[in-house]
């Protein structure tokens, strides 16, 4: 079995069921852990106003707070440029969509080449600005643990070796096919590490802006 | 059958080849096999004093189309020169000769030749029960083996006799192997496709002749010259990969305007072969030229990697039934898991509200 064969078949199987087990895991683990009763005075009562408060909490999250704006904007908005980018080249990569329409069942038109090397050429130099001022930054030092460069890398990864791959970089000498199947498996390792590093907020982000939103409403506050 | 006593420039002399006919050829295989102009007239001079080599080629589980590929892919040309001037003792398909009479033959040429002659192979090579396939009532590992010991070198022809090919193919029913799982202790070239190309038996043949020594071979055993680069690197529709535009479907707008066919399942791109430069019919065209995607068959386990058609970014998802266990694992590891942080809390809970009591 050569290793593009490994990284097609059973990798990405073993990668795919540890996904799927692992999100599975933390994520009913999450939901059916006990809580305890709410003891707060209910000042606004009733599942619409929950749900309202859920959206509410999950749109004022989703921008810089305006006390903290100046401190932040540039970590805010290269944070979503970076996150976009990740995204549009996964999605719209035309040798990406025959991955995603035999998942899918449907797939949608690519975009040109072009347009998606200049996006993924700025997405990862985003990524590695951020992470190389991660590095030196006095309190982002501080606050890195091993967690963080694990995901921040295995973020990384599938980009730099889809650009290798894609452009047909001999790195080291290596075949195209061997570019391929490294980038696959950087793809497969972030998989599997997506559900048990910091990088599972893209399962729970969004839902525990709302809960918060929803819990606090309760008593009244506008989260 | 021919002795292999005269001299190459006799018998094509012979045949009726003029000089000018002769160094035509010396030039392009001299091209072939990506030598500079200058060596030409070594190539030239080398052919005219070479012996005619004696070959014996030995057929196991194999379609015959190797051989169709290599006689009758097009008319006069210069790979059927050489091929016709070597001194073929042994080929089942175009010897006249059947049966004990051939073998013979066979025996004969090897006795006469022994370490001189090259051995050609077409076919995989069947370890299970030896009546897989026989000749003579021999099976083919006694065959290849015996043979193998006389041969100056062994040419693995096809993708079966190089890497196990279509016969090898799960559930490999015949457990067949390559030639070069068998033969260990001496040089081998595996000329793989399914066909291989002509002329790249025909260079082989050259370089041995010329220079007495095989080419230069990749990790797999090929000629460098001929498999060191991807059909993919070599495409004319590699612009249409660069910049994104992909056939969806055999018959749509970009299948008619010649762009790439990588979603289509092309394997032009980790297939390492001359078709997109020699191509086939006498230069006419390739597979991709004629509308449809590299099955990658000069790549050993190119019969066993999924469809076809299926581009090579889709990977393989195993079953369902096996991600169903893969979820069901894991949401049974959820409930231990909150189960489990359950009697934590609960225990907390019971010790907070001792320790309240106590207090009061």
């Amino acid at each position: 079995m050569t290793l593009l064969d490994f990284a097609r078949g059973p990798a990405f199987f073993a990668a795919f069921s540890i996904l799927i087990a692992g999100l599975l895991w933390r994520t009913s683990g999450l939901l059916l852990l006990r809580r305890r009763r709410n003891l707060a005075k209910v000042r606004i009562r009733g599942p619409v106003a929950a749900v309202a408060g859920g959206l509410r909490a999950v749109a004022m999250r989703s921008v810089p707070p305006h006390e903290l704006e100046k401190n932040i904007t540039f970590q805010h908005f290269t944070g979503y440029a970076w996150h976009i980018g990740w995204f549009v080249t996964f999605l719209f990569l035309g040798a990406h969509l025959p991955f995603i329409r035999s998942i899918l069942g449907f797939g949608w038109p690519s975009l040109p080449n072009g347009v998606l090397l200049v996006i993924t050429a700025i997405t990862l130099g985003i990524l590695l600005t951020l992470y190389i001022r991660r590095l030196f930054h006095p309190v982002l030092r501080v606050i890195t643990d091993m967690d963080d460069h694990i995901s921040v890398l295995l973020t990384i990864l599938p980009l730099i070796t889809g650009i290798a791959a894609f452009a047909h970089w001999s790195v080291f000498g290596l075949r195209y096919e061997t570019m391929l199947s490294i980038h696959i498996l950087s793809v497969e390792a972030l998989m599997v590490w997506l559900p048990f590093g910091k990088i599972y907020h893209c399962a729970t982000g969004l839902l525990t802006r709302f809960r918060l939103g929803a819990t606090f409403i309760r008593r009244g506050v506008r989260a | 059958m021919r002795q292999a006593d005269s001299r190459l420039i006799d018998y094509l002399r012979l045949q009726g080849i003029s000089r000018r006919g002769f160094l035509k050829f010396c030039a392009a295989m001299t091209s072939a096999m990506a030598l500079p102009p200058a060596m030409i007239p070594r190539v030239a001079a080398a052919l005219e004093q070479a012996r005619r080599p004696s070959v014996i080629w030995l057929p196991f589980q194999e379609c015959t189309g190797c051989t169709e590929s290599l006689t009758r892919a097009h008319g006069a040309t210069l790979e059927q020169l050489i091929f016709e001037a070597i001194s073929l003792d042994y080929q089942h398909t175009l010897q006249a000769a059947a049966g004990a009479a051939a073998e013979a033959a066979r025996q004969e040429a090897m006795e006469a030749n022994f370490g001189q002659y090259l051995l050609v192979v077409d076919g995989s090579v069947p370890l299970g029960n030896p009546g897989f396939c026989t000749i003579g009532g021999r099976s083919s590992v006694d065959l290849l083996t015996q043979a193998a010991k006389g041969a100056k070198a062994v040419i693995a022809v096809g993708t079966c006799a190089s890497f196990g090919g279509i016969p090898m193919a799960n559930p490999n029913p015949t457990q067949a192997v390559a030639v070069s799982d068998i033969i260990r202790d001496k040089p081998i070239v595996n000329v793989s496709g399914c066909p291989p190309i002509p002329v790249v038996i025909t260079a082989v043949l050259t370089q041995l002749l010329t220079f007495g020594t095989l080419p230069e071979l990749d990790f797999l055993g090929r000629p460098k010259v001929f498999y060191g680069e991807s059909i993919h690197d070599r495409c004319y529709r590699r612009p249409f990969y660069e910049r994104g535009q992909f056939a969806e479907s055999f018959d749509d707008e970009g299948a008619r305007k010649g762009w790439c066919l990588y979603k289509l399942g092309c394997k032009g791109p980790v297939t390492y072969n001359a078709c997109a430069t020699v191509k086939w019919n006498g230069g006419t065209s390739f597979p991709i030229e004629a509308g449809h995607g590299c099955i990658g068959c000069a790549e050993p386990g190119f019969w066993d990697r999924g469809g076809f058609y299926d581009a090579m970014s889709v990977t393989r998802w195993g079953s369902l039934k096996d991600l169903a266990i893969a979820a069901g694992a894991g949401a049974a590891l959820g409930a231990a898991a909150s189960a489990l942080a359950y009697r934590k809390q609960a225990a907390a809970i019971r010790r907070e509200k001792t320790s309240t009591q106590d207090e009061t």
